[in-house]
C-alpha cells in the first residue's frame, strides 16, 4: 500500500515541535492583544489583565491533576461489571 | 389535512410502517418522514391547538408556541440527519425504532397536557430502549434494560406528579409548575432523570455508548433535550437549578478526562453541556432561557456530529477506545475534518455554533450576579475544550500512529456529517438565523472584540495546557478500564446485595426442605421437585426483569387509576 509508506507532515517530530512553538506564540500574541483591546468585563474579575489566559491554563492543569487522583479511586478492570 | 394530525404522528407512523416497506424504498421513507414533519411544523406555526377529550379529561394533543417549535424544528432536522447517517442500516429494528423514538419525543414536546406528555414520554423511552438493544452486543442488552427501568421510573414520577397536581388544581395543563408543591417536586424529579441531574445521570453514560455506531447518534438527540424542554416549560427561574446545573457542568468533565471509550467521553460531555442549559433555565431570565434553548439546538447538532464521527471510527476501525486508536487522519481525512468542526463547535470557538449559544447563558449568569456559578461555567468551558475539543480528535485521529489502516466512512455518513458540520458553522457565522426562532426576543451580540479575544485566550491556553501536560508526560495515558461512577450503587453494590440475598434464600430453602424431609417423606419429595437444583424455585431470575415487570404493573395500575 502506498498509504503505508507515505510519510505525513505530522509524522516528523520536528514539525510537531514547530506546531507546539506556534501555539505558544499565538498565546503570547493573544496576551499582548489584551493591552490593545479594551475587554469589558462580565464579572468582577475578568477585567484583570490576561485573566482568561491564566484561568484557562490553570483550570486545565488542575482538571487533569484532579482527574489523575480520581482515576486512582475509581478505575477498575475493563470487565469489572461483566464478572 | 396533514396539518390536522398531531405533530410527531408522521414519524411514528413512518416508523411502524417501515418494516413493511420494500427494502429499496426504506431509505426514502426514513428521509421523507422528517422532511414532511418539518414542513408540517412550518405550516402550522405558533398558536395552534388541537384539543380532544379522552377518559373524561380535556386533552390538548398539540400546542405550538415558540418554545415547543424551536425544539420541534431541531428534532425533525436531527431525525433527518440520523436517517441519512444510518442509510446503510436499513435492515433490522433500529431504523423503525429510531423513527418512533424521534416521533414520540416530538409529540411529547407538543403535548399541551400532562397525560399526553406522559404517554409520549413513556413511548419515547421504550423506543429508545429498542434502539439500544439493536446494538446487539451482550452489554447493550443489560444497559438497555437499566435504561428502560430508569426511564420508566421517570415516567412513573411524572404520572404521580401529574395526578397530584390534578387533584390540587383540577387541571392537567402542562405550563409553569414550579417547585412549591409535592406535585412539583415529583415532576421535577421525573424531568431531572431525563436531564441527567447529578446522581440521576448514569443511565446516559451507561447506555448510550453501548448502542450501535448509528444508534448512539440517534439517542444523543432526543431524550435529554426532551428533558431540557420540559424543564424550560415547567421550571424556569427555579433557583436550585442554577446550582444543580453548575454541578452538572463541572463534575462529568473529570470523568471525561480519564475515560477510555471515546463515545463514553462524549456522553460525559453531553452531561456537561446539559449543565449549561439547566443553569440557563434556573436563571429564568430572557437571555438565560434563550441561551438554554439555543444551546440545546446547537448541542443536538455538534454533539450529533461528534457521535457521528466516532460512530464512523467504530464502524471502520472496530473500536473507539482511545488506547487502541491513533493516526486515523491518514485513513479517514474527511471524518477527521468533520470531527474537528464538531470539536470546535462544542468548544465555542468563534465562528462555530457553541460560541453564539453558550455565551448567552454565561453572560446571563454574570449579569444576575452569580459570580461563582460564572467561574464554574468558565472552568467547565475550558474543560470541555480540553476533553471533547482536544482529547476526542487527538486520541482518535492523531496521537501515536496505531497502525490501523481502514477505509474512509461510507458516503451517506460523510454526507450526513458534512451537512451537520455546515449547520454548526452556519449557526456560528449567522447567529441571527438561530436567534430568530428562539422563544423570546434576543438582545445579544456575540461578536464583540472583547468576547472573541476572551474566548480565544481561554481556548488557546487550554490547548497549551494540554500540549504542555502531554509533552511532559503528565497527561494520564488512555488505559483500558472501567471507571466507577454513581451507577456502582446499583450495578455493583445493589447487584451484589441481590445476589447475596438470593444465595441466602436458596440456602434457607434447602435447609427448609431438609427439615421437611426429616418430617415427612411425601412432602420432601414434592419439595425436592420444586426446590432442588433446576426446580422452579431454584432458578435465578435476573433482577432487571422483575424490576421491569413491577414497572409494567405499576404503569397499568396508574392508567387504571386515571380511567377510574
Amino acid at each position: 500500500m502506498t498509504q503505508e509508506s507515505k510519510r505525513y507532515w505530522l509524522d516528523r517530530p520536528e514539525n510537531v515541535a514547530r506546531l507546539y512553538r506556534g501555539l505558544w506564540i499565538a498565546g503570547a500574541m493573544l496576551v499582548l492583544l489584551d493591552l490593545v483591546v479594551h475587554r469589558h468585563a462580565e464579572a468582577d474579575f475578568d477585567g484583570w489583565f490576561s485573566f482568561y489566559s491564566v484561568y484557562g491554563f490553570v483550570a486545565c492543569v488542575a482538571l487533569v491533576l484532579a482527574a489523575k487522583v480520581l482515576r486512582r479511586m475509581v478505575m477498575r478492570a475493563e470487565d469489572y461489571y461483566d464478572r | 389535512m396533514i396539518a390536522e394530525l398531531p405533530a410527531g404522528l408522521i414519524l411514528i407512523a413512518a416508523g411502524l410502517m417501515l418494516p413493511l416497506v420494500p427494502r429499496a424504498a426504506r431509505g426514502v421513507v426514513s428521509l421523507g418522514a422528517p422532511v414532511l414533519a418539518l414542513a408540517q411544523l412550518l405550516w402550522i406555526g405558533p398558536g395552534y391547538r388541537l384539543e380532544a377529550e379522552a377518559f373524561g379529561f380535556a386533552l390538548e394533543l398539540v400546542r405550538t408556541d415558540r418554545l415547543s417549535l424551536a425544539f420541534g424544528y431541531i428534532f425533525t432536522i436531527a431525525a433527518f440527519l440520523n436517517a441519512l447517517y444510518s442509510w446503510h442500516q436499513r435492515d433490522g429494528a433500529e431504523q423503525p425504532a429510531a423513527l418512533v423514538y424521534a416521533g414520540s419525543a416530538l409529540a411529547a414536546v407538543f403535548a399541551g397536557d400532562m397525560l399526553t406528555l406522559f404517554v409520549f414520554w413513556e413511548l419515547s423511552a421504550v423506543a429508545a430502549a429498542l434502539v439500544i438493544w439493536a446494538g446487539g452486543r451482550r452489554r447493550a442488552y443489560g444497559a438497555g434494560m437499566r435504561y428502560l427501568a430508569i426511564q420508566l421510573a421517570s415516567g412513573m414520577l411524572l404520572a404521580a406528579g401529574a395526578a397530584l397536581r390534578h387533584a390540587d388544581t383540577g387541571s392537567l395543563a402542562f405550563d409553569f409548575i414550579g417547585l412549591g408543591t409535592p406535585a412539583g417536586a415529583l415532576i421535577l424529579l421525573a424531568v431531572g432523570i431525563k436531564c441527567a441531574f447529578p446522581f440521576l445521570h448514569n443511565w446516559l453514560q451507561d447506555a448510550y455508548p453501548e448502542a450501535s455506531p448509528t444508534g448512539t447518534v440517534i439517542l444523543s438527540a432526543f431524550t435529554t433535550k426532551l428533558g431540557i424542554y420540559a424543564l424550560a416549560r415547567g421550571f424556569p427561574g427555579t433557583e436550585s437549578l442554577i446550582w444543580i446545573g453548575a454541578a452538572m457542568a463541572a463534575f462529568p468533565i473529570f470523568y471525561a478526562v480519564i475515560e477510555n471509550d471515546l463515545r463514553r467521553v462524549l456522553a460525559y460531555s453531553l452531561n456537561n453541556q446539559l449543565g449549561f442549559m439547566v443553569v440557563g433555565i434556573g436563571l429564568g431570565t430572557d437571555m438565560g432561557l434563550n441561551g438554554a434553548v439555543a444551546h440545546a439546538f446547537a448541542d443536538i447538532l455538534f454533539k450529533g456530529l461528534l457521535f457521528m464521527s466516532m460512530g464512523a471510527v467504530l464502524l471502520r476501525a472496530g473500536t473507539v477506545n482511545g488506547s487502541d486508536l491513533g493516526g486515523l487522519y491518514k485513513s479517514m481525512p474527511w471524518t477527521t475534518g468533520f470531527c474537528i468542526v464538531g470539536a470546535a463547535s462544542i468548544s465555542a470557538f468563534p465562528l462555530f455554533s457553541g460560541f453564539v449559544t453558550k455565551s448567552m447563558i454565561m453572560a446571563s449568569a454574570a449579569q444576575e450576579g452569580h459570580q461563582w456559578v460564572w467561574l464554574i461555567l468558565l472552568f467547565a468551558s475550558a474543560g470541555v475544550f480540553h476533553h471533547a475539543g482536544i482529547k476526542i480528535p487527538f486520541f482518535a485521529f492523531f496521537a501515536h500512529d496505531s497502525g490501523i489502516r481502514c477505509k474512509e466512512a461510507p458516503a451517506p455518513m460523510l454526507l450526513a456529517m458534512g451537512i451537520t458540520a455546515a449547520l454548526c458553522i452556519g449557526i456560528g457565522i449567522f447567529p441571527a438565523m438561530l436567534y430568530a426562532i428562539l422563544p423570546l426576543p434576543v438582545v445579544y451580540e456575540p461578536y464583540t472584540a472583547s468576547h472573541v479575544l476572551a474566548q480565544l485566550q481561554l481556548l488557546v491556553f487550554s490547548a497549551l495546557a494540554f500540549s504542555w501536560l502531554m509533552r511532559n508526560g503528565i497527561y494520564p495515558p488512555e488505559l483500558r478500564s472501567v471507571n466507577l461512577d454513581f451507577d456502582w450503587i446499583y450495578r455493583g453494590l445493589g447487584r451484589r446485595t441481590a445476589l447475596g440475598a438470593e444465595a441466602a434464600m436458596s440456602i434457607a430453602w434447602k435447609r427448609a426442605s431438609q427439615w421437611k424431609a426429616g418430617m415427612r417423606d411425601g412432602l420432601a419429595r414434592a419439595a425436592r421437585r420444586y426446590h432442588a437444583p433446576g426446580g422452579v424455585f431454584d432458578r435465578t431470575w435476573p433482577s432487571g426483569i422483575s424490576a421491569l415487570w413491577m414497572m409494567v404493573m405499576l404503569l397499568a395500575l396508574l392508567i387504571a387509576g386515571y380511567l377510574a
